[in-house]
């Protein structure tokens, strides 16, 4: 059992959770009240990762942070190791891939707020803080924990991208999913199996917390 | 400064919808806003409420400038000291009703918040309804939240959008008396959005009426009630003087209680109402008969010795609209075009002015809270 490749992969779940989704709530609200002229680009591009073949974003992406790039060289000047192959590498990857899993379920719940509740909320002299933490947010509880859930998930699971641009260095860019991949190239059928059972746990689980999660919200027993 | 007005309000937009409207709201006034739906009433309280830009606008409350767009001027919503009531209430569904109002609190001390939100809460009549969401509460119960809701921000104006329009009849007639002792009891400037003319001739006490988007015309309910212009206006407003009147004494034994008004004596049947309290009546001008010498053997309360001010077209072509002064009193008499032939009526022609006492329409606003 490779606890390393298990650690690795909850820990870039939990930070891809921890840093996309105040991101995406940002750049969802914008997409459901803002009326931005570029909103049809703007969710053309966030949706691309659905449909693109992870190793097409995994090669750009590789392309972006590596050695050569602006920003590849900025990180190595910072942290004084490139940024591709490195944890932190596979997290900025992991954050733009699941961008629309984490926004589009919070743009979807947010759009749901009738605008004449917000506006009653104004009314009420609330400022635009205040109509987010306790209006909006509250609100859109169910699709930012569903958000959540979906970012945490796929993250365990992701494998092209992950591929791409970490590599598989033990202990800084190999998960679970790299592991298993791994696992079956050495012929060794019983550790791929156990951590794909893993995986696969983990994963219902998460899908039945999303599940139970917006049945609670929406009132339904 | 009491002669300055509640609330001045200029705006004038050609989109999304065209708008050139200019009128102020008096302290203490209850101002309908009346008009046929797509008028731009909805804008312009929007407006109001600073929710809505229009391309031009000034806007003052009191000392204070909500919008002056010349200036570059914009209050936003927040610090408009406005309470408002959108015509779908608008509650927010994860809150319970004690959070409607406290949520609106944030200007009162927090150690004061628990005991503001138990007085509105009583003043709207939502005593044990604290705990319940918006979707646990009847049609009625909603619409006193978002009352509350409104007044909890201890308003200078109180806009309110078709307030009655999703409720029906009794319940409709009840909410409507224990808004005007609301209304009465803060004392708050009232913008009422209407397309109902009961709520014109129950709750307004002046009214604008708006049509394309401008002022068709404007005034107390009284001035525009009584010289026909709401008539004039508004096809579905049926012509009738409409006036506060005051209660001058009850006779039990008859059953009646006579109230006056500019010098104008009716005798109505009797209401529950002490001595000098205001009742708005409303007189059906198809409820008033004309005779030009004064008619005995009747059973009728109401002779009224009166002059022909004015004879105007009514909606019918055969019918018209006899303008009747009695001193500073108006009233309006529905008749055919062949009466007004038969009796010479013309204008200064005195005739008695007879008016059912059943046909008087008195409302209180406190009847039955």
């Amino acid at each position: 059992m490779d606890w390393t490749a298990l650690r690795l992969s909850l820990e870039l779940a939990l930070a891809t959770v921890v840093l996309l989704l105040p991101l995406a709530f940002l750049l969802a609200r914008w997409l459901a009240y803002g009326r931005p002229r570029a909103r049809g680009l703007v969710e053309s591009l966030v949706a691309l990762p659905l449909i693109l073949p992870p190793t097409v974003v995994g090669y750009y992406l590789l392309t972006a942070f590596g050695r050569g790039s602006p920003l590849g060289r900025a990180f190595e000047g910072m942290a004084g190791h490139p940024l591709v192959f490195s944890f932190e590498g596979l997290l900025l990857a992991s954050v733009l891939v699941n961008l629309p899993f984490a926004v589009q379920p919070m743009q979807n719940a947010l759009a749901a707020v009738p605008e004449g509740v917000r506006d009653a909320a104004r009314c009420c002299g609330l400022g635009p803080l205040d109509v987010v933490r306790r209006i909006e947010l509250p609100l859109a509880l169910p699709g930012i924990a569903t958000a959540a859930v979906l970012t945490f998930a796929h993250t365990l699971g992701e494998f092209g991208v992950v591929l791409m641009v970490g590599g598989s260095i033990p202990g800084e860019t190999r998960t679970v999913a790299i592991a298993i991949y791994d696992r079956v190239q050495a012929f060794d059928d019983r550790g791929a199996g156990i951590l794909a059972l893993v995986l696969l746990v983990v994963s219902v689980a998460a899908l039945w917390a999303t599940n139970a999660l917006a049945r609670r919200a929406s009132g339904r027993p | 400064m009491s002669h300055c007005p509640a609330l001045t309000v200029r705006l004038e937009q050609a989109t999304p919808c065209p708008l050139d409207v200019a009128f102020d709201v008096p302290h203490g006034a209850v101002l309908a806003i009346f008009g046929a739906s797509g008028s731009g009433k909805t804008t312009l309280l929007r407006a109001i409420a600073g929710l809505h830009r229009p391309a031009s606008a000034r806007i003052t409350c009191g000392a204070a400038t909500w919008d002056d767009t010349s200036a570059g001027v914009r209050v936003p919503p927040h610090q408009r000291r406005v309470g408002y009531v959108p015509q779908d209430y608008a509650l927010f569904p994860h809150l319970d009703v004690r959070e409607h109002v406290a949520i609106a609190l944030a200007h009162v001390p927090s150690a004061d918040r628990r005991a503001r939100v138990d007085a509105l809460l009583a003043l709207a009549h939502l005593d044990g309804l604290g705990e319940r969401r918006p979707n646990a509460l009847s049609g009625g119960q909603r619409q006193r939240v978002a009352l509350a809701r409104a007044l909890a921000r201890d308003p200078a104006v109180l806009l309110l959008d078709e307030p009655f329009a999703a409720l029906d009849g009794e319940l409709r007639e009840s909410l409507r008396r224990e808004l005007v002792s609301l209304q009465q009891a803060t004392g708050v400037a009232t913008v009422l959005v209407t397309h109902d003319c009961d709520d014109v001739a129950r709750l307004a006490t002046h009214v604008v009426v708006l049509a394309g988007g401008r002022v068709a015309t404007s005034g107390t309910v009284e001035e525009l009630a009584c010289s026909n212009a709401l008539a004039a206006h508004s096809p579905r407003w049926d012509p009738a003087a409409v006036y506060d009147a005051r209660v001058l004494g009850h006779d039990p034994e008859r059953q009646l209680t006579r109230v006056g008004h500019r010098g104008l004596e009716f005798e109505i049947p009797i209401v529950a109402a002490s001595i000098d309290e205001t009742v708005r009546l409303r007189i059906p001008a198809r409820s008033v008969v004309l005779a030009v010498r004064r008619p005995e053997g009747l059973s009728l309360h109401n002779a009224i010795a009166a002059t022909v001010i004015e004879i105007q077209p009514a909606a019918h072509a055969a019918l018209r609209i006899v303008r009747l002064g009695a001193g500073d009193a108006r009233l309006l008499a529905l008749v055919t075009a062949d009466a007004v032939s038969n009796l010479r009526l013309e204008t200064g022609r005195p005739v008695q002015a007879l008016v059912k006492s059943v046909a008087i329409d008195a409302w209180l606003p406190g009847l039955g809270a």
